[in-house]
């Protein structure tokens, strides 16, 4: 197993923690915050970084991701743009690194190259929201190939799906908290323990629960159902394009929280 | 193994998120039980001749055909339907659908208007809670037909993402749909869309080329030689190309609107300049740069500014068996006014780019051979646009 989503995974597990991923808009704020935030991220603790390739119509998300993506889009951030920043952050760390991004920005600029280029800057997998299980062949091959784990979710709305969906999954499963788009949620109305064990009767691999996590007190309450959080518009929203170093320590103390939170 | 399910050709298919797959599952297994039940079928013509007005007449344009001294035009009269365009056609047939599945609430998308007040309409003749999502710009185009949807009953929302017209419309609609999609039916105005859409809003359009062949070939004797719509997303043009595909001496042609000039970078010519993406949970043709971002577009009409086309046109335009033509903002308006003058026939400025198409058409062919344009809309709503295009000022 040499893929670094699944070897850190591993090893949380081995050490009985659970899982902190973060997410934030590549470009946004430039590159050079990129780089820095995801530094920032890893030193306070997170585990795996999600890193979203911004894309001018993004249907999954709301507001704060969409919002940051139009900012990223207008300073010019590219998919190649984004490679190069992640090429020099891999000179500086191992924390794996997961792109979050549309089928059209990988179709567009070729499925084989693309894999080629996620293998050779150090990208360990990638998130699609917008190819289901039934078009998962489009690139399916090609991720393979290249050792590019490509992670399913699973939707509370998934139902009947849920078992073909994880019975097939690598690295981890993302369990989408409640329908709707991302961002912050106050409260739940998924039932999880019902969830996560519909999810488990058919997966061995780490469930991670995503959308809408915004708060430590949140956690708290329902870290007994999952083995790890995805936090998204909650860090994009501490992002201060103006900012670097204020941007950088809020994020900072906020994912610091969060460890906390995870931890006891 | 490759999902061939809801291909034409190497498009189609279903990317959309794993929130709403569960939706599309359950909207597929409703509409194969549905779409071939004799009562379901029943009851939906009942629908479309006592409400919709149907058959719409195929009209002879005479003093057409011989001001331009080529082909007999003849006019399929969409814009005569209820509400004014072909969109009833299919909205009868979704929320028929949508009622038959149990679902309360209806979202649609909306860029001239016309198929949000199509949803409207239908949802306040069956009882359903209707939104209907459309870009601010199109609100601001399209003043009179927002008032008309919240007269009907709709709550309409403004869209201020993106370039804030009908694709945003679309985006919003699907994160709604992801939100809601438990209890809400999305009734998608186009040809496009995840699979089954594009078949199923093509086989509740279909009526408009199945009648029109009955009536080209009583008026006639013979199948036309030439059929004309104008192309957005390609509902009105799939309708009216359907049964006239297998007939090869039919040309199917598509008119899509090049804005300003296709060489400018403002235009809706998805076919022209377009290349192969997949968004909208379809893969189609799209309007976009190397990057892979979805292109602003640009149209007089609010009704064909889409940067995409539904994946069986892609198909047609790839295998050739349709053509599909460019007519500028100012070619439109022309013919906008042509018809008007000429046929005392006002038609929807997304229809009158199917009308240049045949204007330019017609004179190449001979009078033994016959045109049908399809008319898709009335045109009362384009009225004041079209006088502030000509620099009249009817508000003051």
């Amino acid at each position: 197993m040499n893929n670094r989503i699944e070897k850190c995974l591993d090893n949380l597990k081995s050490r009985n923690k659970k899982a902190l991923i973060t997410f934030i808009t590549a470009g946004y704020g430039g590159y050079e915050m990129t780089e820095k935030a995801i530094l920032e991220m890893e030193k306070s603790g997170a585990d795996i970084i999600e890193l979203g390739v911004p894309f001018s119509d993004p249907i999954a998300e709301g507001c704060v991701i969409q919002n940051s993506s139009m900012m990223s889009l207008q300073r010019g951030t590219t998919l190649t743009g984004i490679f190069q920043t992640v090429k020099q952050i891999r000179t500086k760390t191992d924390i794996p690194l997961i792109l979050m991004m549309y089928i059209n920005s990988i179709f567009r600029y070729g499925k084989e190259d693309f894999f080629i280029q996620c293998r050779k800057c150090g990208i360990d997998g990638i998130i699609v929201p917008d190819l289901p299980f039934e078009e998962r062949d489009e690139i399916s091959e090609q991720a393979e190939k290249n050792d590019i784990i490509s992670i399913s979710l699973v939707a509370p709305t998934s139902h009947e799906r849920i078992k073909k969906i994880v019975s097939e999954s690598r690295g981890f499963i993302y369990c989408v908290s409640s329908t709707g788009v991302t961002g912050t949620r106050n409260s739940f109305k998924t039932d999880f323990k019902d969830f996560f064990s519909e999810i488990n009767k058919y997966s061995q691999i780490p469930d991670m629960l995503g959308f809408g996590i915004s708060s430590p007190e949140q956690i708290k309450e329902i870290k007994k159902y999952f083995d790890g959080i995805i936090v998204g518009s909650a860090i994009v929203k501490l992002i201060n394009e103006k900012n670097i170093s204020g941007s950088l320590s809020d994020i900072n103390s906020f994912t610091s929280r969060l460890r906390y939170a995870l931890d006891n | 193994m490759k999902n061939t399910k809801g291909r034409f050709g190497e498009f189609g298919g279903q990317y959309v998120p794993e929130t709403v797959m569960h939706a599309v599952n359950e909207l597929e297994t409703a509409y194969k039980h549905y779409i071939n039940n004799e009562d379901f079928n029943n009851e939906l013509r009942t629908l479309l001749r006592q409400y919709a007005s149907r058959p719409s007449m195929l009209y002879y344009a005479d003093k057409m055909t011989k001001d331009l001294g080529g082909a007999k035009i003849y006019i399929k009269r969409e814009d005569l339907n209820h509400t004014g365009s072909h969109k009833i056609n299919n909205v009868l047939g979704q929320l028929l659908l949508a009622k038959k599945m149990g679902k309360k609430r209806i979202i649609a998308e909306t860029g001239a208007g016309q198929h949000g007040v199509a949803t409207a309409t239908v949802a306040a003749l069956m009882g359903l809670e209707c939104q209907v999502y459309m870009g601010r710009e199109d609100t601001e185009r399209q003043s009179l037909n927002v008032y008309r949807m919240e007269l009907l009953g709709a709550k309409v929302t403004p869209v201020d993402s993106g370039t804030k017209t009908l694709k945003d419309a679309i985006n919003e609609a699907m994160r709604d749909w992801s939100a809601n999609c438990e209890n809400t039916f999305y009734c998608i105005g186009s040809v496009m869309g995840p699979y089954p859409y594009p078949e199923m809003v093509r086989n509740f359009q279909k009526i408009i080329s199945e009648e029109a062949r009955q009536q080209i070939i009583e008026a006639e004797g013979k199948l036309p030689d030439c059929v004309i719509a104008c192309v957005g997303g390609g509902s009105n043009a799939m309708g009216m190309f359907y049964n006239f595909i297998k007939d090869k001496s039919v040309r199917l042609i598509g008119a899509e609107a090049a804005g300003k000039g296709i060489d400018t970078s403002f235009h809706a010519a998805t076919i022209s300049k377009g290349s192969t993406g997949i968004f909208h949970g379809m893969k189609s043709l799209f309007l976009q740069n190397d990057d892979g971002q979805i292109d602003p577009v640009y149209s007089i009409s609010a009704g064909l500014d889409y940067p995409g086309i539904g994946p069986e046109h892609a198909d047609l335009y790839k295998t050739g068996r349709a053509e599909y033509v460019d007519i500028t903002d100012e070619e439109a308006v022309q013919a906008f006014e042509y018809l008007s003058r000429t046929e005392g026939i006002i038609p929807a400025i997304e229809s009158a780019h199917a009308v240049a198409a045949a204007l330019k058409e017609a004179p190449k062919m001979k009078p033994t051979e016959t045109i049908i344009i399809c008319l898709s809309g009335r045109g009362d709503k384009d009225v004041y646009q079209i006088a502030r295009y000509r620099g009249v000022n009817l508000n003051e």
